[in-house]
């Protein structure tokens, strides 16, 4: 080969490195592993995870079940090895089914596009705000407290860079006035509301976008996919757009990631949106196919004038909803989400049972509530922790004042007697 | 094929749920969803082989050669996917207290270090989800450095050439930045004349990948470094191509202030027709005190996230980052360890010979040795015999290849971009070359055949101009109902 190319050493080769950018010597990093040491190691590693304690925790990523079919489909090495599909006749695999991923999340949403996926429930709250200031021309961005502190945070990162001016609306009790929200949407481009909220409180959702709306406001509801066989689909009740954390279909919790970001939006801003998106076309025989459409979007067309730097994006955890979702139907996603709320109203009353106080006792719940816990949550978490319970997320990093507060997830993967313990581990 | 929902069946379902016999609470009014969505309704078996099907008409790297320019399309080894699904990361919150994820934060800590060993560079964050995140994260830091010295408002400017990647200058603009271009010149390396014009005390910086997306080492990096660092701007380097030169030269030896490196590119996590990815960054010690939060450092023994960063710029996703990404890459760096050095050697290897064999048939921009991959021109074939460099694309795949990149970087009439990576073994290369060179016999001969290419798979060429101009980008259910079957 050195032959073929006219060199005499592979040293050679980099003859256009400037000696003083050259790197001499080894690297220092561990050393090289076979297979089998690679498993062991990876194993120990492992190990050192505790992933035994039953898992109340939840707070943006939860513990639902994952069907062995999805983990069948995305060993296939033709999905899981391949690179975006710029090539569609070489993609109608990946292609066909990303089309079908944005058909299952516009019925969720009640949108009419959906794009191929974002990073993550939080990234896709920047992009939507990204879409909303364009269309608008307006750039505050009103975003509800109760709203994940996550989604908020990264909001807050990205507003400099989009010269976007960040408001947060307070909650009374867990919830939302639309009041406070109509107030603070005035000449703002968007209005960010989490549905379940993330005290896993059921706002006045309708309300709040009709609250946003009524300055001309885009209202934005951050959802939940398991939610949705039971709730509105948030085009329904007049959101202009829907984003969301895309984990809770068909992604195991892999301590925050890869997962997905779902980002769908009303017609009117297809062309605003970040991100691919697929569309149905037909080939030189007049027959189906698909390919990347609208990309005079995107950065790879016009650059420094694209909707977002997005390219590489969650495909593959996207295609593991899909999966999912297409199981579940809408019979089983309905089902899903009402085991979810049975399991955790029972949770409730079992601890109000036990003398334990809900943090906000009179607003309905999906799958999460907020409890009082005997001293701080820390303190009670690291209790529970000694009998096997992993009980929940501690409110107080986020919520000052909150310090004795527990956000308690129940998915419908724990049994009566899971939570039965759970009960009695904070009760003590 | 049909899609998944023309072929749902009323009543029929994939997976049952847990039902406990405990009272299902009433939604508060006005919530509750009136029309249930249209998921699909199939059997398990019919889920399987739906997906199965779909798999059949994709084509990866475990399929075939796969030489996507700038993509770094390499094997993603088995035992990377059976590690990552390990009950231990799996099955692990984000949200735990850090003593629950201690094997969790060592794996991380110690990707750190790698990065930082590989990148020459002080500081790491895991946190950007990609490399385009990488980038933004990268500028961020710009503007937060530049903050603390009053130099913000003044400091506005981007340096990009115009063989960057699409993303460096959506990313220049999604920071609040203005584009400064400069141009490449006759040897395919930034115009460094044109470059003094254009750096002062308004620049913030430079964005670079380099080698480039010509596949070129840029000879004048000394003199642009001296430049940049002359006007108190700061470096950025685009990692896109770093598995040209690990273990060879380092970006923080060449004087870069700010990396990412895409570990979907050069340490292998598969990319699942899209993604995921990854895009840490690494930075000078000038820099660490701005990256997103939390960090993962050492704690006595052990470790924790730090989240106690009061100049941090917050937060770029959430929680640490993509880690199912850092299982696979980490264990793909741990295959190699310092071996990295010869995965680089290799790479170079073969796209070197991939050019030698290919240069006389196909026009080359310019005559140097390349580094990872390479640019070809089908410009010739064209104005010879009409022949397109996407003609030469879809015909590839008549031979069984996926295609290079094609029309990139702009600079490059016809551009074919070809990076075969350190996978491929000689004889997949010489297959490759033999199939390009009868593509060119095929051009003079039979140019009809590469028009109609592709002719094997499953659709022919695909009216990418109907789909953006009328664009359907869901099943329309009310204008194509679902077919029932009437049994």
């Amino acid at each position: 080969m050195l032959a073929a190319i006219g060199v005499s050493s592979v040293d050679e080769l980099f003859r256009d490195i400037p000696a003083s950018m050259r790197f001499d010597g080894e690297l220092a990093v561990p050393p090289a592993l076979t297979e089998a040491e690679l498993q062991r190691h990876m194993e120990e590693l492992a190990a050192k995870n505790v992933v035994d304690e039953v898992c109340f925790l939840g707070a943006g990523i939860y513990d639902h079940y994952v069907p062995a079919v999805v983990d069948a489909v995305l060993q296939r090495g033709e999905l899981l090895t391949a690179y975006t599909p710029y090539q569609p006749e070489m993609s109608q695999g990946v292609l066909q089914a990303v089309f079908e991923y944005q058909t299952a999340i516009c019925e969720l949403t009640g949108m009419d596009v959906s794009n191929a996926s974002g990073y993550d429930g939080s990234t896709v709250a920047a992009d939507a705000c990204f879409v909303a200031k364009h269309a608008t021309g307006r750039s505050k961005i009103v975003v509800t407290e109760a709203t994940s502190p996550q989604v908020r945070q990264v909001i807050k990162t990205y507003a400099p860079g989009f010269g976007l001016e960040i408001v947060e609306v307070p909650h009374e009790n867990g919830a939302t006035d639309p009041d406070r929200v109509r107030e603070a949407a005035e000449d703002a481009a968007a209005v960010i509301f989490q549905q379940p909220n993330f005290f896993g409180i059921l706002e006045n959702a309708p309300e709040l976008a009709a609250a946003a709306a009524g300055d001309g406001a885009l209202p934005i509801a951050h959802v939940d996919l398991t939610s949705l066989g039971l709730l509105e689909a948030p085009g329904v009740y007049g959101c202009a757009m829907a984003i969301g954390e895309g984990q809770s279909a068909g992604n195991s919790m892999s301590y925050g990631g890869p997962h997905y970001g779902f980002l769908a939006a009303r017609s009117d801003y297809i062309r605003r949106l970040p991100g691919r998106i697929v569309g149905e076309t037909v080939d030189a025989a007049g027959e189906r196919g698909f390919v990347l459409t609208l990309q005079t979007r995107e950065q790879h067309i016009r650059r420094e004038k694209a909707t977002s730097n997005i390219t590489t994006n969650q495909t593959l955890l996207a295609l593991a909803g899909l999966v999912h979702l297409s199981l579940l139907g809408p019979q089983g996603l309905r089902e899903l989400g009402e085991t979810c709320m049975a399991l955790s109203a029972y949770a409730q009353d079992r601890l109000q049972e036990a003398g334990l106080e809900l943090v906000f006792p009179e607003r309905a719940t999906f799958k999460e509530f907020a409890v009082r816990t005997r001293g701080s949550a820390r303190e009670a978490l690291a209790q529970a922790r000694t009998n096997g319970i992993y009980a929940g997320y501690p409110l107080g990093r986020d919520y000052p004042g909150l310090d004795d507060a527990l956000l308690v997830a129940v998915t419908e993967k724990r049994t009566v007697e899971e939570i039965d313990r759970l009960v009695e581990a904070l009760a003590a | 094929m049909k899609l998944i929902y023309e072929k749902s069946q009323p009543g029929r379902r994939g997976i049952g749920i847990p039902k406990p016999e405990l009272p299902v609470p009433e939604l508060p009014a006005g919530l509750a969803r009136k029309e249930p969505p249209r998921l699909p309704e199939l059997a398990e078996p019919e889920v399987l082989r739906h997906f199965t099907e779909l798999s059949t008409r994709n084509f990866g790297i475990d399929t075939g050669f796969y030489p996507l320019g700038s993509c770094t399309m390499k094997y993603n080894p088995r035992v990377n996917e059976r590690v990552v699904g390990l009950p231990g990361f799996a099955g692990l919150h984000p949200l735990v207290e850090d003593d629950a994820a201690q094997g969790a934060l060592e794996l991380e800590w110690e990707l750190q270090e790698i990065l930082r060993e590989v990148t020459g560079l002080d500081a790491v964050s895991l946190q950007p989800a990609a490399g385009s995140q990488g980038e933004l994260t990268g500028l961020m830091l710009f503007r937060a450095y530049f903050a603390d010295r009053g130099e913000d408002e003044q400091r506005r400017k981007i340096v990009i050439p115009d063989t960057a990647h699409g993303t460096n200058p959506a990313s220049v603009t999604m920071a609040g930045y203005e584009l400064t271009p400069v141009k490449t010149d006759a040897r395919g390396n930034i115009d460094v004349e044109d470059l003094r014009g254009k750096v002062d005390e308004h620049t913030a910086g430079l964005m670079l990948t380099n080698p480039s997306t010509l596949g070129l080492f840029d000879e004048n990096i000394e003199a642009i470094r001296d430049i940049f660092h002359g006007a108190g701007a700061l470096m950025y380097y685009d990692g896109a191509n770093l598995n040209a030169v690990c273990g060879i030269s380092r970006p923080g030896d060449m004087g870069f202030d700010v990396v990412h490196i895409n570990l979907h590119k050069t340490f292998s996590q598969p990319h699942g027709g899209g993604g995921p990815g990854g895009g840490p960054i690494a930075v000078r010690e000038s820099l660490a005190p701005y990256l997103p939060v939390p960090v993962v450092v050492r704690d006595g023994p052990g470790f924790k996230l730090e989240y106690d960063r009061p100049k941090s710029i917050g937060k770029v996703r959430a929680f640490s980052g993509p880690f199912g990404v850092f299982v696979r890459s980490y264990a793909f760096i741990r295959s190699y360890g310092p071996g990295l050095r010869e995965m680089s050697e290799v790479a170079v290897l073969n796209a070197n010979y991939l050019l030698a064999r290919l240069k006389g048939a196909y026009d080359v921009p310019y005559e140097r040795l390349c580094m990872h991959e390479f640019v070809l021109s089908a410009r010739t074939l064209k104005r010879e015999h009409g022949v397109s460099a996407l003609d030469v694309a879809k015909r590839l795949m008549d031979y069984g290849f996926h295609p290079p990149t094609i029309y990139f970087p702009l600079v490059v009439p016809e551009a074919l971009m070809i990076e075969p990576t350190e996978s491929e073994a000689k004889e997949t290369l010489d297959a490759f070359v033999e199939a390009m060179l009868a593509i060119v016999g095929e051009a003079a001969d039979r140019p009809e055949l590469l028009h109609e290419a592709p002719h094997g798979r499953p659709v022919r060429r695909l009216d990418e101009v109907r789909a953006a101009k009328q664009p359907v980008v869901r099943f329309g259910f009310e204008a194509q109902p679902v077919e029932h079957s009437t049994a």
